[in-house]
């Protein structure tokens, strides 16, 4: 079926319907969440008792909202932290990546990029508990060999990040790698033709080629690690990350409080993702 | 100049090696080990097949695990089958604005966190929700109808999850055959079925593959969607996993299910390449 060929009407029709139900399917538990938001009352359901901002702004019992709720706003501090150092970590490695793959010929190239890929098809909670389980077997030697304390390999932020780390380095790798391939590299060896060192020509020549490649990354990157759930899960310490908390909340029953959380983290991600793309828009 | 080129070589390769043997290697080779440990005494341990001999053993882990693969490649299955006329709808069937303002419209559900969406899902279906208030309204049902807590609704936002990881990689395949091949095979007298048959389907294989790969994975390691969605009798084999961990304390049998999901993911993901003749380089890098 190609819009070029007749076809039925009815089934034109059919068609058209189709994707307008997929479309209200894919909107309408966003939707509920959001509205609920608003609603006056103690539970995240109908019936409707009007409308309130208390889940945002309220500040007495039994409607305390989002912006004077200490835990939650340490929860989305400790979110941000920890989104901050993964998409860092991974723009910097993946670039390495990107430019290894890219440039070099090596032996066991082919085995290293199937490595480098496995990430994505290992479950979140696997990678979660083998990184568990390998550093407090490091963290057991360390105490029993030399009596040290490594704190940084119990479960906590150190561990949540490396964890997160882990997969979404794969990500990176594959949006950097993706923009350098476009790369021309004639441009590389007219700057140093022109009288510019290596280092000095892939500074000015390439790095600002791949910016919107590198922001893309790292909002990607950020994304991932702030909704991550499986791995975050098995390596959290006593600092919970936005979603543990949320978890944690909506287990004892949710109030509206989570719906406005939530409708938040829409806006917020909205707002992160159309940065990316008018970054993206300019310089394509 | 060779060799400040071998530095850099060298320099490029130390994080990526880094990364991969401390992060993915060598904690999956110690899972391995102490999933093969056995406790005989306080602090003693003994070498043995022990934990995989009492997974075997249990008729409920071996059932959870069964379910858990099953429901899994259900979901997939059903994913690809809702994604394909929405994706060839917006690559083929549509052009310019429209095509990128409903591929961005696909995105966005996404962009907020899986506990998100699910609480969406809760919040439709529950008793007291969206759901059975319009069942009562409209005189269907005579009281309160309980949708939550049992395997369709698991299915339900398994296939809602991940839907975004089927429809990108089918979209970016089909629009990548031309139209005229589709004209062409209607030209030869193929039918709409045919066409799709020996046209379609053949060309968007790579698509159809990582997508469900991605989907398939999401669906086998996700923790949240069964915990909350999922009832009593609806056992997740990654929410034994976490008992085992976090509850019990019993890590070497916790490793040792840990070890068994991942074998499961990769004869799946390899039976998959493997039918379809794709590899992992091709599909996902």
């Amino acid at each position: 079926m190609i819009p070029t060929i007749p076809q039925p009407r009815a089934i034109r029709a059919a068609y058209t319907a189709y994707i307008v139900l997929f479309f209200i399917y894919l909107a309408l538990p966003l939707t509920v969440v959001a509205v609920f938001a608003f609603n006056d009352s103690q539970f995240p359901s109908l019936p409707w008792e009007g409308f309130t901002w208390n889940w945002f702004f309220g500040d007495k019992d039994p409607m305390i909202g989002v912006f004077h709720d200490r835990a939650i706003l340490r929860a989305i501090g400790t979110s941000a932290f920890v989104g901050i150092c993964v998409s860092a970590l991974s723009v910097a490695v993946g670039t390495s990546n990107a430019f290894l793959f890219n440039r070099y010929q090596f032996r066991g190239r082919g085995l290293l990029y199937v490595l480098m890929l496995m990430p994505l098809v290992i479950p979140g909670i696997v990678l979660g508990i083998s990184i568990l389980v390998f550093s407090s077997t490091l963290a057991n030697a360390a105490w029993d060999g030399m009596k040290w304390d490594i704190t940084a390999l119990r479960p906590g932020l150190t561990l949540v990040v490396l964890g997160q780390f882990s997969f979404i380095a794969t990500i990176a790798t594959l949006v950097i790698s993706a923009r350098l391939q476009k790369f021309d590299r004639t441009l590389e060896e007219a700057a140093m033709n022109l009288g510019a060192g290596r280092l000095t020509a892939v500074r000015t020549i390439t790095i600002p080629f791949l910016a919107p490649a590198l922001v893309g990354a790292f909002v990607v990157a950020f994304l991932m690690s702030f909704e991550n759930f499986n791995t975050t899960l098995m390596l959290v310490g006593s600092d919970a990350p936005l979603t543990i908390a949320m978890f944690d909340r909506l287990k004892e029953g949710s109030t509206p409080l989570l719906n406005a959380v939530s409708l938040l983290l829409m806006l917020g991600s909205s707002l992160l993702a159309l940065v990316m793309i008018t970054f993206q828009r300019r310089a394509a | 100049m060779r060799a400040q080129a071998r530095l850099g070589f060298i320099l490029l390769l130390m994080p990526i090696l880094l990364w991969l043997t401390a992060l993915i290697v060598i904690p999956h080779i110690d899972m391995f080990l102490i999933s093969l440990r056995e406790r005989v005494g306080v602090g003693e341990y003994a070498t043995s097949t022990a934990n995989y001999r009492t997974f075997l053993g249990e008729p409920l882990y071996l059932v959870t695990f069964a379910r858990t693969a099953i429901m899994a490649v259900t979901a997939t299955f059903i994913t690809l089958l809702i994604a394909f006329p929405v994706s060839y709808y917006i690559a083929k069937m549509i052009k310019g604005r429209l095509q990128s303002a409903l591929f961005l419209m696909c995105l966005v559900p996404f962009w907020v966190s899986e506990l998100v969406r699910t609480f969406g899902w809760m919040i439709l279906l529950r008793e007291t929700g969206l759901f059975s208030n319009l069942l009562q309204w409209s005189g269907l049902a005579s009281g309160p109808v309980e949708m939550l807590y049992n395997d369709a609704a698991i299915m339900v936002g398994l296939v809602y999850t991940s839907m975004l990881f089927m429809v990108v990689p089918l979209v970016t395949t089909l629009e990548s055959l031309d139209d005229s091949v589709i004209e062409a095979g209607y030209d030869l007298g193929g039918s709409g079925p045919s066409i799709l048959r020996e046209i379609i389907i053949p060309h968007a294989t790579p698509g159809i593959v990582s997508g469900s790969i991605v989907v398939f994975m999401l669906s086998l390691g996700n923790y949240l969607t069964p915990t909350m969605l999922g009832g009593k009798d609806s056992l997740w084999f990654t929410e034994l996993i976490y008992s085992q961990f976090i509850v019990r304390f019993n890590w070497e049998l916790g490793a040792a299910f840990g070890f068994m999901l991942l074998i499961l993911s990769s004869v799946i993901v390899w039976a998959m390449l493997r039918l379809t003749g794709q590899t992992l380089e091709k599909t996902m890098g």
